[in-house]
């Protein structure tokens, strides 16, 4: 029962994560390729990290929580990278599909805090 | 008590995190867990400009359910839009004016836009007041930026900056 369910999860996160590398290969420009890994690699890992929990809490003693905290560092992280990339191509003025915004570089936009 | 503790939400967070780090409950990670938490928020202290106020919990628990409910749909919708072909795509910019004004506020919103169906959060303006978003497929930008801000940004405003005198 365990393995089936194993192997449920590993697939679809195998799929996703395929289909993320895929979106990144296939998509036009700089700006829609960033979706494919932000999302649906996103859901792949976190299907690939509950199947790595479920495996060791049943076959070692303890449950294993370290996935947890893969996944919590996962969400913080990637959103983060995304947007610094989209920033950085914005700045570049890489070659979009769609008309950009002009981004207001005369001032330095003042130093963020980011919080996570 | 503010002096010895100033950070107490994030304290609490380290200490959290190094039992998961660690991945045993003993008294003595208890106590390092604790104690790190204690010292990290001092020597982290410039980067902490004002103390983090949850106002309201259960609307942050709320906010977390549709945000994971929302990041496993917009995974799926992404994997669909990509699988369909990038011809069809109709890919766009939105500028969504931003009523929140803590930092954390809005690095967690751009955070949220990130991971939630079809959307990067690209630019936030010099001053803070819009922020750029890359949608992948969408045919009305107005009524995304509408959604944004209701199912996301109100939840946000509530949790972090309600009844916040400052301006």
């Amino acid at each position: 029962m365990t393995e089936i369910l194993l192997s449920l999860l590993i697939l679809a996160g195998a799929m996703f994560t395929f289909i993320g590398s895929l979106g990144l290969a296939r998509l036009r420009d700089f700006y829609t390729r960033l979706h494919g890994p932000t999302k649906a690699t996103t859901l792949g890992l976190g299907c690939l990290l509950i199947a790595s929990a479920v495996y060791f809490s049943v076959h070692e003693a303890g449950i294993s929580l370290h996935e947890v905290l893969v996944s919590l560092f996962l969400f913080i992280t990637a959103p983060v990278s995304a947007h610094l990339l989209a920033k950085a191509a914005l700045h570049l003025k890489l070659k979009s599909l769609v008309p950009t915004p002009a981004p207001d570089n005369d001032s330095p936009a003042p130093e963020r805090n980011r919080a996570d | 008590m503010r002096r010895l503790l100033p950070h107490p939400l994030l304290s609490l967070t380290l200490a959290l995190l190094w039992l998961l780090l660690v991945n045993q409950l003993s008294a003595g990670h208890v106590v390092l867990g604790g104690l790190l938490g204690w010292l990290i928020p001092f020597a982290t202290s410039a980067f902490w400009l004002e103390p983090v106020r949850i106002r309201h919990p259960l609307t942050l628990l709320h906010y977390l359910g549709i945000l994971i409910l929302d990041i496993v749909h917009g995974s799926f919708h992404v994997a669909y839009l990509i699988l369909r072909g990038p011809a069809r795509l109709r890919p766009v910019f939105v500028e969504v004016p931003l009523a929140l004004e803590t930092p954390l506020a809005i690095s967690l919103l751009a955070n949220t836009i990130s991971l939630t169906p079809g959307t990067v959060s690209a630019l936030l303006s010099g001053d803070r007041r819009t922020l750029i978003v890359h949608a992948l497929d969408t045919d009305d930008g107005d009524a995304l930026v509408r959604k944004i801000k209701q199912r996301y940004e109100a939840p946000l405003k509530k949790i972090f900056e309600e009844g916040n005198d400052r301006c």
